[in-house]
């Protein structure tokens, strides 16, 4: 190793701590802005290193500069108007398209190697091909995979479950014929055999996340964001490259960790999700408008005074919050709540959204001071000394039935909405959430139903409280 | 296996591990932008493209390392402005005009 590429990789490794560094000041929302900074100074030592690298060695062609720029200034541009101009809500679909275009990329990396090296007389290295197949594999199935959940997320593909008979069968195969041409390649370099793995690894990707549903897209996500992660290790093996082995290591474990934590929230196994399928026929559960048995509707006017005249509310929002764009509206009704005297906070299920803590970001935008947020297991103490909970498009996380053996949710962590001494749930209809069930909530005594539209629903909220008790 | 190869190993695994501590300390307030900042980390993979585009004179190596530009510039590019996009919004206490209104709504009632 001569002295200047010595130099250069002591670099990478100094890139590398700038990302576990900026990765560590996450822990407070108060230091994450310095951690993104530390981040984006960690890449930008890596890319000037690397020009660095390519001037001294001085075997670059003029076109390969060309190509070079071009695609960075395309590249950093479409990135940077989809950053800029993304709504907060549609976050799940962006990053997605990040993992595919990441694992893309590191896959690229290991394709050129490949070919760089098979057109070499002395043949390939046998442990670079094994990296190579695995950057390649993963690369491909994260590119395709991300691309369907991204396409899922914006509703472009149906976000409900598609499987066809057979469908397990046709997994297997294309798992079996990437194996097979994999082998292959590792006994004797074989570039079409390589081209067999690629494709079949693209169709994996597309046939793993069809029969998907959008309910378990935090899992999804999370799962490829560490595949891409993992894919750009490899790729680091491929060209012997520290900064990328460290980095794509990086984000292997947080996606690793996150993609864990989504599945515990919904007590279902990671193999689980990815077979698909969630109480099979789900969808077809009509919802039923208006009140059911046992159930209580409650107007406006009386939920406005149940709210104002409370010392302590929480609010628990779900996904059908952000499907009706209510964030502003919930932020707004909290405010007026609070400015008579109503200590407010907001009750956050690991799963509520479609990625890992979507809800904190939709309600960070909408104004709300972070410390408001509380996680799970933070604020289901806090639900016996609360006198109101409001329900706002959450379903499942709240269904005390999670308590008891033999039901479809059972063992599923949940929000004990329950405890608290009322409860008012605001909802279009008596219609079942992901999991198809009745939930229990809705028939407890203390539970009222607000049969409205979210948005609707919290603006007559905070005008009744404003005109009632103002 | 050579040398090279156990190093990359040893690299490889003991990131993992750093990765598990650091990152299993991050509040879940704060998964979404964790997810995009690890996203633009992985961005790092624009060191590779440069570096096909630097090594190779086919058409072919120039066509890799276009579309390996694009995707990874993308994705550094992207991934770092939504991330601050996004932390810029995560405030302690509401922003300065919602709570000059609160303060006139306390006062009115």
């Amino acid at each position: 190793m001569s002295g200047f590429s010595f130099g250069t990789q002591l670099i990478y490794v100094l890139a590398a701590s700038c990302f576990v560094l900026g990765l560590h000041l996450m822990n407070t929302p108060a230091t994450a802005r310095r951690g993104n900074q530390f981040s984006v100074a960690g890449m930008t030592i890596a890319v000037v290193t690397t020009l660095a690298l390519i001037i001294h060695a001085d075997v670059i062609s003029a076109t390969g500069w060309i190509v070079m720029l071009a695609g960075v200034l395309i590249g950093g541009g479409l990135g940077l108007y989809a950053a800029r101009t993304v709504q907060m809500t549609a976050m799940p679909q962006l990053v997605s398209m990040f993992n595919a275009v990441g694992g893309g990329a590191a896959a690229l990396v290991a394709i050129h190697d490949y070919i760089r090296l098979a057109g070499d007389v002395s043949g390939v290295a046998e442990a670079t091909t094994i990296t190579t197949l695995l950057d390649v594999i993963i690369g491909a199935v994260t590119f395709s995979g991300s691309i369907i959940a991204a396409g899922k997320l914006q509703g472009v593909i149906t976000s409900a479950p598609v499987t066809f008979p057979g469908a397990r069968l046709v997994n297997l195969l294309l798992a079996a014929i990437g194996l097979a041409a994999g082998g292959y390649v590792i006994a004797t370099p074989s570039l079409p055999a390589l081209w067999i793995v690629i494709v079949a690894a693209l169709a994996f990707g597309v046939s793993m996340v069809m029969p998907i549903g959008g309910a378990d897209m935090p899992v999804v996500i999370s799962l490829l964001n560490a595949f891409t992660g993992t894919a750009v290790a490899m790729a680091g093996f491929v060209i012997n490259n520290w900064a990328l082995i460290i980095a794509g290591a990086l984000v292997g474990a947080s996606g690793g960790i996150l993609t864990k934590l989504m599945a515990d929230a919904m007590n279902r196994s990671i193999g689980n999700i990815i077979v698909g399928g969630f109480g099979t026929g789900d969808t077809a559960v009509a919802a039923v408008a208006g009140a059911g048995a046992g159930v209580q509707a409650i107007a406006a006017d009386d939920a406005a005074i149940q709210l104002a005249y409370a010392s302590k509310v929480i609010i628990v929002p779900g996904y059908g919050l952000a499907a009706a764009q209510a964030q502003h509206e919930v932020a707004a009704l909290a405010e007026e709540l609070e400015s008579h005297g109503v200590e407010v906070s907001y009750a956050i299920h690991p799963v509520a959204g479609r990625m890992p803590g979507h809800m904190n970001v939709l309600l960070a935008e909408a104004n709300v001071p972070y410390p408001q947020l509380k996680e799970m297991d933070e604020v289901n103490p806090e639900f016996a000394r609360t006198d109101v909970a409001l329900v706002i498009g959450a379903n499942d996380v709240t269904n005390p039935a999670a308590r008891r053996p033999g039901t479809a949710i059972s063992g599923m962590p949940i929000l004990d909405v329950d405890q608290a001494k009322s409860i008012i749930v605001i909802k279009r209809s008596m219609g079942h959430g992901y999991a198809g069930i009745d939930n229990e909530l809705y028939v407890n005594p203390k539970t009222s139903m607000y049969f409205a539209d979210a948005k609707t629903a919290l603006a007559d909220l905070t005008s009744a409280v404003k005109t009632l008790v103002g | 296996m050579s040398t090279a190869l156990l190093t990359d190993l040893t690299i490889f695994v003991l990131s993992l591990w750093v990765g598990f501590e650091v990152i299993s300390k991050v509040p879940a307030t704060l998964h979404t932008p964790l997810m995009s900042a690890a996203n633009s980390i992985h961005g790092i993979i624009l060191v590779g493209a440069m570096l096909i585009a630097a090594s190779t004179n086919s058409w072919v190596g120039y066509t890799i390392a276009f579309i390996a530009a694009v995707f990874a510039s993308a994705n550094v590019v992207g991934g770092y402005v939504v991330t601050g996009r996004m932390l810029k919004m995560f405030r302690k206490r509401p922003a300065a005009p919602a709570a000059a209104a609160a303060a006139q709504d306390g006062q009115g009632s």
